[in-house]
């Protein structure tokens, strides 16, 4: 049986990984990028996470997995405590990002985050033409029931890190199929489907 | 009683005694001099002693975690729910051992047993009996089975704290601990409610200093009521409404003190049977351990510290609707593991069930418990 890909978005962010460090994983899912990181970069860490059958994945991987509401913060973690947390396209399902993000700088040095772009053409020409909230494979609910309640762009982000005087490390975007390519790279906000950062504090 | 004994059962089983004659030192610094326990195994020890299992009970427990002693049990061990073939606790691959602990009345040595010194039963002159000791005495027994290393040390509530302790008494002899509904403390309600338990008992008439077996009596009125302030404290406030309501026995009111709701006559049923089961003194000491317990305070409080020396995974569950150990009180368990870096995994269950929930068998944890131990069965290699 083979075990299910990790994500473009995921491969991509596991390069800028260092090895051996100290991870957290906000909304880590079935565990996945730990399960990557722990064989590859041979990290230590936790995943947090609410979904249920998410949770029993992690526990058979033998990956480090705490239920937690990340609507609450991180209020357990000491500054300082963690080397980077990870957020991967779950960012634009919490209450707060803002907050989230204050959080996620205040327990790791580094965050790095990967966001669903609003601003991907595939977006504006489906409100443009269709007049209705976009829909697509990344982003396939529907406006009453999605999860995703704090979506953004490229440049909402990037706006975002500057007034919070936030450090943009890297940055990279990936397209449609998910895939990096050079064409995405020339106009992000538009072309790019997911957005990937690495930020730190100033 | 069962007609047949159910197919995933360990079906019936036998304790045995073991008897160790070396003195134990206590934490109190009185000492055992001799003692027995009283011990269940299920399952087989493999070659290597791997695939050893030791299940901690809690405050009302004993040895008798699963199966049956004859077909006329009208109920089975206590943990039946999660030790069996295919079962969480697995006994296709674990060795299960189940013991009562010192101090018990289920045939371990306790308030009821002669002191060979006196010729007489211990009573409350049985020394008053702490965790660590608990898992002196577990270590003890390990090592008259041939068991190096623990795969596992399993418990709830009380026995959550001792597979807590192990963890970091003999941090080289346990691969994983499972501390389920448990705290690393106890609050100062909990106190409170223990000892109103322990006043009921001990201004009981009959109680007799504790030496009321000597009068050939028991306190058992103290005993009832201590167990049915117990038994509030195990159910959950939506459980119990959903439960028992506002039902009334006869349908009418009574005007009178008689047990006229539902609830009255539950509880004095569950205080009736516990009364003519259970040994008072052991529930005092039982309590006293309880109380006690706070690993965390041999070193400055801080139970990050306390646990940096523990070298085992961990996997932590709570109970939603439990409110003797809330869910807070794992997390504490869980921030402070995460707080010294160690392999933990914790879940919440959602359960009206309050802190009784750990017995039964719901659903999401028989799940999250299996997974669990199925991790533990690759990690020991047995799979």
């Amino acid at each position: 049986m083979t075990d299910p890909q990790l994500r473009a978005d995921q491969e991509i962010i596991a390069n800028w990984i260092k090895p051996k460090q100290q991870v957290l994983d906000l909304g880590c899912g079935a565990g996945l990028l730990l399960d990557h990181l722990i064989q590859t970069k041979d990290i230590t860490g936790y995943g947090l996470e609410i979904e249920e059958d998410a949770i029993t994945e992690c526990i058979k991987k033998g990956i480090n997995v705490v239920q937690q509401d990340l609507d609450r913060g991180l209020d357990n973690f000491e500054d300082h405590s963690i080397d980077t947390v990870v957020m991967t396209q779950a960012l634009q399902a919490v209450k707060r990002p803002d907050l989230l993000l204050d959080e996620m700088l205040r327990v790791a040095d580094e965050a790095i985050i990967t966001f669903p772009n609003f601003g991907h053409w595939s977006c504006r020409f489906y409100l443009m033409f269709k007049g209705r909230m976009p829909m697509s494979e990344a982003l396939p609910f529907s406006w009453y029931d999605t999860p995703n309640i704090h979506l953004c762009t490229f440049k909402d982000f990037e706006a975002l890190c500057h007034d919070k005087g936030l450090k943009v490390v890297n940055r990279t975007v990936v397209d449609n199929e998910l895939k990096d390519s050079w064409t995405v790279r020339l106009w992000p906000n538009m072309l790019g489907q997911v957005a990937i950062y690495h930020v730190t504090k100033r | 009683m069962p007609e047949l004994i159910p197919e995933d059962s360990v079906g019936i089983v036998e304790p045995k005694v073991y008897t160790f004659d070396e003195p134990l030192t206590l934490r109190s610094g009185q000492q055992l001099p001799a003692y027995q326990l009283m011990v269940e195994t299920y399952g087989t020890l493999n070659e290597d002693a791997s695939n050893a299992v030791l299940i901690c009970h809690a405050l009302s427990g004993d040895h008798h975690a699963a199966g049956y002693h004859s077909q006329d049990d009208a109920k089975p061990g206590w943990w039946d729910s999660a030790i069996g073939p295919g079962k969480p606790i697995d006994t296709n691959r674990f060795f299960v051992v189940a013991l009562n602990n010192l101090g018990g009345c289920s045939g371990s040595t306790g308030p009821t047993s002669i002191n060979p010194e006196t010729g007489k039963a211990y009573g409350s002159s049985f020394p008053i009996i702490c965790v660590r000791d608990w898992v002196n005495s577990q270590a003890r027994l390990a090592d008259q089975l041939g068991i190096q290393k623990w795969a596992a040390v399993i418990g709830g509530s009380l026995g959550g704290m001792q597979a807590l302790r192990w963890s970091i008494q003999f941090p080289e002899r346990v691969a994983h601990c499972v501390v389920i509904a448990s705290a690393p403390k106890l609050t100062t309600q909990n106190i409170a409610f223990n000892e109103v338990a322990r006043q009921a008992i001990i201004k009981d008439p009959e109680f007799h200093d504790g030496y009321y077996m000597e009068q050939d009596t028991i306190p058992k009125t103290g005993l009832m009521q201590a167990r049915m302030l117990g038994h509030i404290t195990y159910l959950s406030d939506d459980g119990m409404a959903l439960k028992f309501g506002r039902d009334l026995k006869d349908g009418k009111l009574n005007f009178n003190y008689e047990s006229e709701f539902q609830i009255e006559s539950y509880l004095r049923y569950q205080g009736e049977r516990f009364s003519g089961q259970f040994d008072a003194n052991t529930y005092l000491l039982m309590t006293k351990a309880l109380d006690y317990f706070d690993p965390a305070a041999d070193h400055n409080d801080n139970l990050a510290d306390c646990l940096k020396q523990a070298k085992c995974k961990y996997m932590v569950m709570s109970f939603s609707t439990d409110w003797r150990f809330s869910p807070k009180r794992s997390e504490e368990i869980v921030n402070a593991l995460m707080e010294a870096d160690k392999d933990v995994s914790y879940v919440e269950i959602e359960s009206d069930k309050g802190h009784d929930a750990f017995l039964m068998p719901i659903p999401r944890y028989m799940q999250v418990f299996d997974a669990f131990m199925n991790r533990v069965a690759i990690n020991q290699h047995l799979v």
